[in-house]
């Protein structure tokens, strides 16, 4: 009896959180205005392509996909490097001032990323990186939340691992690249899937360091889109489909990880 | 192989608590030394020091006559087995073997042929393939052996190798070690916190407690002539009985147990050297293999004692009780049937007894 209600109660908020993303992605097959009708209808009459080839042709948005790939492809990497690398550090390395360096960092996350995207803005255009990519992938480089994740992760490897390699003739950087990354790669999956998904969504940033349209990632150019073509909800729709796809295809791939990622370090083995 | 050599070597750390204090100690080409003593006698340390994983405060390292305070420890041709194996658990054995080979760029086929080697000295051929989270105690604690033999380095360092393992396995793995220093002729350094494996395998053991060296000797020399109380105490199993009391001279030397009314004649032999304690509190040691208990009534002079716990052994009885409010021990006779709650009559050997300071515990 139990069981029923637990499953039926699955069963409903599935159904309720589904709805949405089926009623976009029918939408988006459909012919123009075949959405804005009275009564509504959930499924289109003739399926097209129709609003694809727009956006691609007409409107370009390939480029934006590009763009946003490239950038939390080239971001999530980048940043993995760096955060692990001290994250790994601050677990690890005895060093001075090391404590006081990292609860200093832990304190700048309550600063809201709101507050620095002015002066920000003001630093990379002193330097003439706005509208470039570099805009994004300098400001995206490393992040205390990943430090943190990664330190914390670290701190579980034992000592007497990295001594191990340091005495079978490893150096510093052998053992970051042969011992710790290794050992690290679930939460390094998991870290690296909120860094993709955090740059892909990401819009107030791009929207500000990027001001040419063919600079655009999805999310800016999506929100053009809906500035322009109000009376296109189909177009609309198929861009939010393309926008989404490609969050969709990395959690499926690495969902396996993250949920080993989310878990460790909570029990000792 | 090689000599190390270690020259006043104190240890500081961050904070002021002293680790190690002054400790100088030789140890020659092809030697099985134990380093031994309580957890947080600075043991572990020291052996550290050697391997280069921890920095010098004061004094000096030799590695084959040449210092090493500023050498990393890759360069010191060392290898290290550690306490729990620190076995790389993403590789498999092999891998983790042949790890300190390849950082080392040596052919292929050379780390092949070592590696088995080294599987094939310590059994572990049907192995290699396998994570270290698939073997079992013993084997993980082989393979990390075999990382260290692959490399054949100067000198090998143990820390704690057995204390993770099952009293059966720590027998059979004691011995395995002791076989693999006979066979590769190798300067090994053996820190241990369990003064059986300090005294069956060590050529030459290193007492420490509290950063200082307390005697250094082969294992029978520390067993019978114990420089202070500690070692006399931490030597032997069951340890040392000590009772506290004062010597006094009459028809001849006595020591005395004045609030239990019990006097031991002492033998001639001792005579000299305690003269000049007379009338004075010492503490007497004594191993429960020369305390012998008897059913038989008691003669004069023997003190009745009350056997509080019997533990029959097989090859040996353990008998407990209290003199002084200490625990003592005595070792029975096997055939003998003992009971507790019974009166039995103490006998000392007399030749046997060691006698100590009562204040800084060295030996009189």
């Amino acid at each position: 009896m139990k069981k029923i209600l637990l499953y039926s109660f699955l069963i409903v908020t599935s159904v309720v959180t589904l709805i949405p993303f089926i009623w976009m992605l029918s939408t988006s097959l459909m012919t123009d205005g075949a959405a804005s009708v009275f009564p509504p209808k959930f499924f289109p009459e003739e399926v097209v392509l129709q609003q694809y080839q727009t956006l691609f042709t007409r409107l370009n948005i390939a480029r934006n996909f590009f763009n946003s790939i490239f950038l939390s492809v080239v971001v999530t990497t980048i940043s993995l490097f760096f955060n692990s690398m001290a994250g790994y550090a601050f677990a690890k390395y005895r060093f001075k001032g090391k404590d006081k360096l990292f609860n200093l960092l832990l304190v700048n996350m309550i600063v809201p990323s709101q507050i620095t995207m002015l002066p920000l803005f003001l630093m990379l255009k002193s330097v003439g990186l706005i509208n470039t990519y570099m805009a994004i992938i300098i400001t995206g480089m490393a992040n205390i939340f990943g430090i943190f994740l990664i330190r914390q992760h670290c701190l579980s490897i034992p000592d007497s691992l990295i001594e191990a390699a340091r005495m079978d003739g490893a150096t510093d950087f052998q053992i970051y690249r042969k011992i710790i990354l290794p050992l690290a790669v679930p939460i390094l999956v998991t870290l690296g899937i909120f860094t993709f998904l955090g740059t892909w969504n990401d819009f107030l940033w791009p929207l500000i360091a990027l001001t040419d349209e063919s600079m655009y990632t999805l999310p800016v150019a999506l929100s053009n889109l809906m500035l322009e073509h109000t009376r296109d909800p189909e177009l609309m729709m198929a861009g939010s489909v393309l926008t989404i796809i490609p969050v969709i295809i990395v959690f499926l791939a690495l969902q396996r990880y993250y949920i080993k990622g989310i878990m460790m370090g909570s029990v000792k083995e | 192989m090689a000599t190390v050599l270690l020259k006043n070597v104190t240890k500081i750390y961050e904070g002021g608590s002293v680790a190690v204090k002054n400790v100088s100690l030789e140890i020659n080409d092809k030697e099985f030394v134990v380093l031994v003593g309580p957890s947080g006698c600075g043991k572990s340390t020291v052996l550290r020091m050697i391997a280069g994983l921890e920095e010098i405060t004061s004094g000096e390292i030799f590695i084959d006559g040449k210092i090493v305070n500023n050498i990393p420890p890759k360069d010191r041709d060392i290898a290290m087995v550690f306490q729990n194996y620190a076995l790389y658990p993403h590789m498999s054995v092999f891998e983790n073997i042949a790890f300190g080979l390849k950082l080392r760029k040596y052919d292929k086929n050379e780390i092949k042929q070592r590696v088995e080697e080294a599987a094939m000295i310590l059994n572990l051929q049907d192995y290699l393939n396998r994570k270290p989270r698939q073997l079992s105690g013993g084997q993980r604690q082989r393979v990390a052996v075999g990382r260290a033999i692959v490399r054949k380095p100067k000198v090998f360092l143990f820390d704690e190798p057995l204390s993770n393992l099952d009293a059966k396995l720590r027998v059979q793995m004691r011995t395995e070690i002791s076989k693999l220093h006979k066979n590769l002729g190798a300067t090994m350094i053996y820190v241990t916190h369990d003064q059986t494996e300090a005294m069956t395998m060590g050529d030459k053991i290193v007492i420490l407690k509290d950063g200082e060296v307390q005697q250094i000797g082969a294992p029978m020399e520390l067993y019978s002539n114990p420089l202070n109380k500690f070692v006399a105490g931490f030597i032997g199993s069951p340890a040392m009985n000590f009772i506290n009391g004062r010597i006094v001279q009459s028809d001849k030397l006595y020591f005395v147990i004045d609030n239990l009314n019990i006097r031991i004649a002492l033998g001639e032999m001792n005579n000299r050297k305690l003269q000049q304690y007379r009338d004075k509190e010492i503490t007497i040691g004594i191993r429960p293999e020369d305390v012998l208990l008897s059913s038989e009534k008691s003669i004069a002079g023997d003190i009745s004692v009350l056997v509080e716990v019997v533990e029959p052994m097989g090859n040996e009885t353990l008998l407990y009780f209290t003199l002084q409010e200490t625990q003592m021990i005595a070792r029975g006779n096997p055939n003998q049937q003992y009971k507790s709650g019974n009166n039995y009559s103490m006998q000392i050997n007399k030749d046997k007894i060691y006698f100590f300071d009562k204040v800084n515990g060295n030996t009189l």
